[in-house]
Parts: structure tokens; C-alpha cells; sequence
């Protein structure tokens, strides 16, 4: 990837003069080495995903090559119904915070009422407070709500929910400020009515706040820790899973499943992108 | 993730700002808001003046015990200390090697562009957790970062990386550093490449055109990059607690262990709402420092 880009640049003087095309060209190549020490991380993840480790170990050291991993990804007890239930309190998280999140921006972007600007720095507090409060003081509220009992998959999602709304208002936010409402105006002139003119022109323009905002919501709740381990009860997410499977001694299976999340979520982003390629294509003819 | 919150519009887009019921559509969310942060937080500043004296069985009485914050804030102000310089340190490191991505994605990817957004974001598809534990295991002392620093002498021979500051704030430099990107990128992405050739066309060097027009048009970006970097970085705890030892323990990891080990709520709560308060004073003196008060 690294040499591909740089070769796709457009050089000034060819060959010639090298230190010259690395003065052109070193605020690229900084960028690529910062995103090659992003990546050291990932490689030891699928390295890790075909080791064998001897005996149970806490950390996650190189032993010999394996496939097993990879034959039997759901071995250890309990690891792929954590993954189940990851995938659906991010999913239904996602869904719920995007929907409300995407009208509260609309109302904050597109009316104008009393208390507008108090509800935009309300918004905002959520991301100013670190997880380890939200996490704590939403325990405390369980709690003391009697739901104690009941801590689990609601709570969890109750919580992912809260976390996604701000970021979710503020994505989709960006995206609507960006927007000619010119072109909504022009539609209403040429006689669509109200619906037509958002089904036809508003919402294709803001799909691609939106979907961001969905995408970012999914990455925060699939991934959060802080926030669920106050909130969990009993209940394991996988994130949860990995934090315990630490402490007792580490299956090399987390390693296939952390593979696999990053090879499926990369070709669906890769995918998207040649699909809106394809579709800006055909716009233009 | 772009700016924080949308200044007030220009002319199109305030053209077409309705007066009327519009507002019903942020009720579903707000209420949302409203009960799950709003009412837990008040809960926490009410739990936070308990007598200390009760317990987690026997119950608490509310007695506005305001010594709970003094006792909190002398027993663990070294903690608050640490916490705020390693997140300090982690995000002006973000911030220097986050921008050269940024500005190399904005303007010199061409068309791969798109591919190294996808990039920056990846890390994230794997899980947070393993990504750390993976650092552990690359910091290991057997690993081959230790092994090449001992032989370049940057560390002595029996000196180590797992379980120091380098290493926490190692692991939270790598954690938050794609919520530095994303939004240094999008108000990078704005700026329209003529107005810098236009400072070249007139004289400047391109230091003088990056410290005229490219860093002052970007300042939203540094000002929302640094924000979603030092506040989720001030309250982490996992870095510390896999990364380090107790000697590098920090804010988030003092107020886990009040709640979930001690079960000492008061001083959770104590804890918990001072280091909110401490960072939103921070937050509100720094947009006001850096001129973007419009960001919120």
C-alpha cells in the first residue's frame, strides 16, 4: 500500500533530483509511516490469530503455528454468544441512536425555537464527560431505580444509546450546516410538495452524514468497555469477554474473532465506496 | 465529528430555518438525554455529599457533607495530576503526528485519498482491549522493541517499557489518535487548495503560507481533535491498568475501584463529578483561549 501511493502521487522532476521528490513528498510519507504504526497492532492481532499458545498464559506471546484457531473459533465456553450479543446491542443502539439522533439534528439545524442554544451545549456535555462517569453515575441511577435485578442487554443498550446520541447530532449536524437549501427551495418551486421534496432531495443529500453517523455510532458501541462493565450485571458483551478471558488466561480465539471484525467491517467500508462510485458515475452519465 | 456543534449559519441555510413545532423532533432524544445522563449526573452530585460513614448495606443518609470533596481531592490530587498530564502529553503527540496525516489525506493522497480515511478509521474495527493487549505484547520485555532500544542504548540493559508512563502513554497516543485525525481532516478537507497557492503566488514561503492561511483555516479541527483526544484520554483507565502498574494508576482507575471493588459510592461520586467539572472548566477556558467559542 505504501509504495503504491507514493508511486500514484505526480512527480515533479522524475528521478533526477531524489532529494527534491522527497521534499515534495515527506508530508506524505510521514502520513503513511503514522498510518504503518496504526497498523503494527492489527498485524500482531492476525499474527496472534494462528498461534498455539502453551499452557494458559495472560499475556499473548508467539508459540507455534496453528489453524485450529481458525477450525474452531467458537472453542472457548462462551465467547461467540458474547459476540452475539455485542452485535445486537450495537446494532439496535445504532438503529435507535441514529434515528433520534438524525431528527434532533434537523430540529437544531433546520427550526428555530427557544432554548436552541441551551440544547446545543446540552448536547454537547455527554462528550465532555469522561466514560468512567457516565458509566458510574448510570449505575448508580440502576440502582438506586431498583433495577438492579435487571442490570444486563436493556441497561447496556439504555447506555449505548445515551453514549451515540451526541456524536450521532453532531456528525449528521455537520453534514445538514454543509447543505444548499437552495436546492430543497428550487424543488418546492417546481411543485413537490413537502414529503417528495425530502424523500427526494433532503434525505439523499444527508445519507452520507447519516451513514457516517451510524458507522461511528456501531464503532462506539461494539467497542465500549468503560461504559458497559458498570452497567453489565451478568450480562457479557465481548469486549466484556476479553477483559475476563485476561485475568483467567487468554484463548487465542479472540485473536481469530478481532480478525474477523476487521476484515468484514473493511470490506463493507470498501464496498460502500465503490458502490457510491459506481452510482456518482451513472449520475453524471 | 467534523466541529462540535454548527455555528450560526450563513445566508442559504438560515433562509430556509423554520419557526413552528420543529422542535418536537428533538423531544424523543433529548428526553432520552434528559434521563439517562442528566438525572444520574444531578444523582452523583447529590451522592457525592453523603456521610461517608454509611456503607453500601447499611445505606447512606444525606447529610451535604461538603469535607467529602476536600478529604477526595488531598487523598488523590496526585492522581488528577498524572491523569491530566499523561492525556496532556498524548494529545499534543496526536495533535504533531495527527496533522501531518491529516493534511497528507486532505491534499497529497489524490485519489487514495478515500482508501487511507479508511485507514485512519480501521483501528477501530478491531477491538480497543486487544489492540492494548497486543502493545503489551509488543512493549513485552521480550518483545523486539525493548530488544532493538537496548541495542541502540536508548534503554539500559535491564530497562523496560511495560509497566511505565512511556508505555501508558504509548497506549493512549494509539488508542485516541484517529479522534485527532477525523476532525483535523474534515476542516482541512474545507480549505480550498487556491487560497494556498495564492500565498505562494505572493511571495510566501510555504512555512509562511502554512502559518498564514493553512493552521489558521484548520483551527476548528485542532480545536475538536484536541478536545475528543484529552477528554476520553484524561478519563481512561484501561491503558493504565494494562499498560502500567499501580504506580501509574490514574484518575479513572481510583474512581473504578471506589465503585466496583470498595463500594464506596460517596467517594466514587465525589471523584467521578470532579474530575467532570475539572474537565469542562478546562474545556470552557480553552475554546475561550482559542477564540471558536461559536463551536459549541
Amino acid at each position: 500500500m505504501a509504495t503504491s501511493a507514493v508511486a500514484s502521487a505526480p512527480r515533479t522532476r522524475p528521478a533526477a533530483r531524489p532529494t527534491r521528490w522527497v521534499g515534495d513528498h515527506i508530508i506524505l510519507l510521514i502520513g503513511i509511516v503514522v498510518l504503518v504504526y496504526t497498523f503494527i497492532p492489527i498485524a500482531y492481532v492476525i499474527i496472534l490469530s494462528f498461534n498455539q499458545p502453551t499452557g494458559r498464559s495472560a499475556t499473548a506471546e508467539w508459540d507455534s503455528f496453528t489453524w485450529s484457531n481458525w477450525a474452531h473459533p467458537c472453542a472457548p465456553q462462551g465467547m461467540c454468544s458474547a459476540l452475539s450479543t455485542s452485535v445486537q446491542i450495537s446494532v439496535l443502539s445504532t438503529i435507535i441512536a441514529t434515528v433520534l439522533g438524525t431528527l434532533m439534528a434537523f430540529a437544531l439545524v433546520r427550526h428555530t425555537f427557544r432554548g436552541r442554544a441551551t440544547a446545543n451545549v446540552f448536547i454537547f456535555l455527554p462528550m465532555a464527560t469522561p466514560e468512567v462517569v457516565m458509566g458510574s453515575s448510570l449505575l448508580a441511577l440502576f440502582v438506586a431505580g431498583g433495577f438492579n435485578g435487571v442490570l444486563g442487554f436493556t441497561t447496556i443498550l439504555i447506555a449505548h444509546v445515551m453514549f451515540c446520541l451526541s456524536f450521532v447530532v453532531v456528525t449528521v449536524k455537520a453534514r445538514l450546516v454543509g447543505m444548499d437549501a437552495r436546492l430543497e427551495q428550487a424543488a418546492m418551486d417546481l411543485y413537490a410538495n413537502e414529503w417528495q421534496t425530502f424523500k427526494r432531495i433532503t434525505l439523499p443529500l444527508a445519507a452520507p452524514g447519516i451513514v457516517a453517523a451510524a458507522m461511528l455510532a456501531f464503532s462506539l458501541s461494539f467497542d465500549d468497555f468503560i461504559v458497559t462493565n458498570f452497567t453489565s450485571g451478568n450480562t457479557v458483551t465481548f469486549p466484556l469477554y476479553v477483559y475476563g478471558a485476561k485475568q483467567r488466561g487468554f484463548p487465542p480465539q479472540v485473536f481469530v474473532i478481532g480478525t474477523v471484525m476487521f476484515l468484514v467491517s473493511f470490506v463493507i467500508v470498501v464496498m460502500g465506496e465503490i458502490w457510491n462510485r459506481r452510482r456518482r458515475a451513472a449520475l453524471r452519465g | 465529528m467534523s466541529r462540535l456543534a454548527a455555528p450560526e449559519v450563513a445566508a442559504p441555510e438560515a433562509a430556509a430555518r423554520r419557526r413552528g413545532w420543529g422542535w418536537v423532533l428533538l423531544v424523543p432524544g433529548m428526553l432520552w438525554l434528559v434521563i439517562f445522563f442528566l438525572v444520574p449526573t444531578i444523582q452523583l452530585a447529590s451522592t457525592s455529599l453523603y456521610d461517608p460513614s454509611g456503607s453500601f448495606e447499611t445505606g447512606y443518609s444525606m447529610t451535604w457533607h461538603v469535607q467529602n470533596y476536600a478529604t477526595a481531592l488531598s487523598d488523590n490530587w496526585h492522581l488528577f495530576v498524572r491523569s491530566f498530564l499523561y492525556a496532556g502529553i498524548a494529545t499534543v503527540v496526536c495533535l504533531v503526528i495527527g496533522y501531518p496525516l491529516a493534511y497528507a489525506i486532505a491534499f497529497k493522497a489524490g485519489r487514495w485519498k478515500y482508501f487511507m480515511l479508511v485507514m485512519v478509521i480501521a483501528p477501530f474495527f478491531t477491538s480497543f482491549l486487544l489492540r492494548t493487549i497486543t502493545w503489551q505484547a509488543i512493549l513485552s520485555d521480550r518483545g523486539f522493541v525493548v530488544d532493538t532500544f537496548r541495542t541502540l542504548h536508548l534503554l539500559p540493559s535491564g530497562g523496560r517499557l511495560l509497566a511505565t508512563p512511556v508505555a501508558v502513554v504509548a497506549g493512549l497516543i494509539y488508542n485516541f489518535l484517529p479522534f485527532m485525525t477525523l476532525p483535523l481532516y474534515a476542516s482541512l478537507d474545507k480549505v480550498d487548495p487556491r487560497l494556498i497557492e495564492a500565498s505562494a503566488d505572493l511571495y510566501s514561503s510555504p512555512f509562511t503560507g502554512f502559518r498564514k492561511v493553512t493552521w489558521p483555516l484548520s483551527i476548528p479541527g485542532v480545536v475538536s481533535g484536541t478536545l475528543l483526544t484529552f477528554i476520553p484520554a484524561s478519563g481512561d483507565y484501561i491503558n493504565a491498568e494494562l499498560l502500567g502498574t499501580t504506580k501509574q494508576f490514574m484518575i479513572g482507575n481510583r474512581i473504578q475501584l471506589a465503585y466496583l471493588n470498595e463500594k464506596d459510592y460517596p467517594l466514587a461520586a465525589t471523584l467521578s463529578l470532579s474530575l467532570m467539572l475539572i474537565v469542562l472548566a478546562m474545556v470552557l477556558l480553552y475554546i475561550r483561549r482559542a477564540g471558536t467559542e461559536d463551536l459549541i
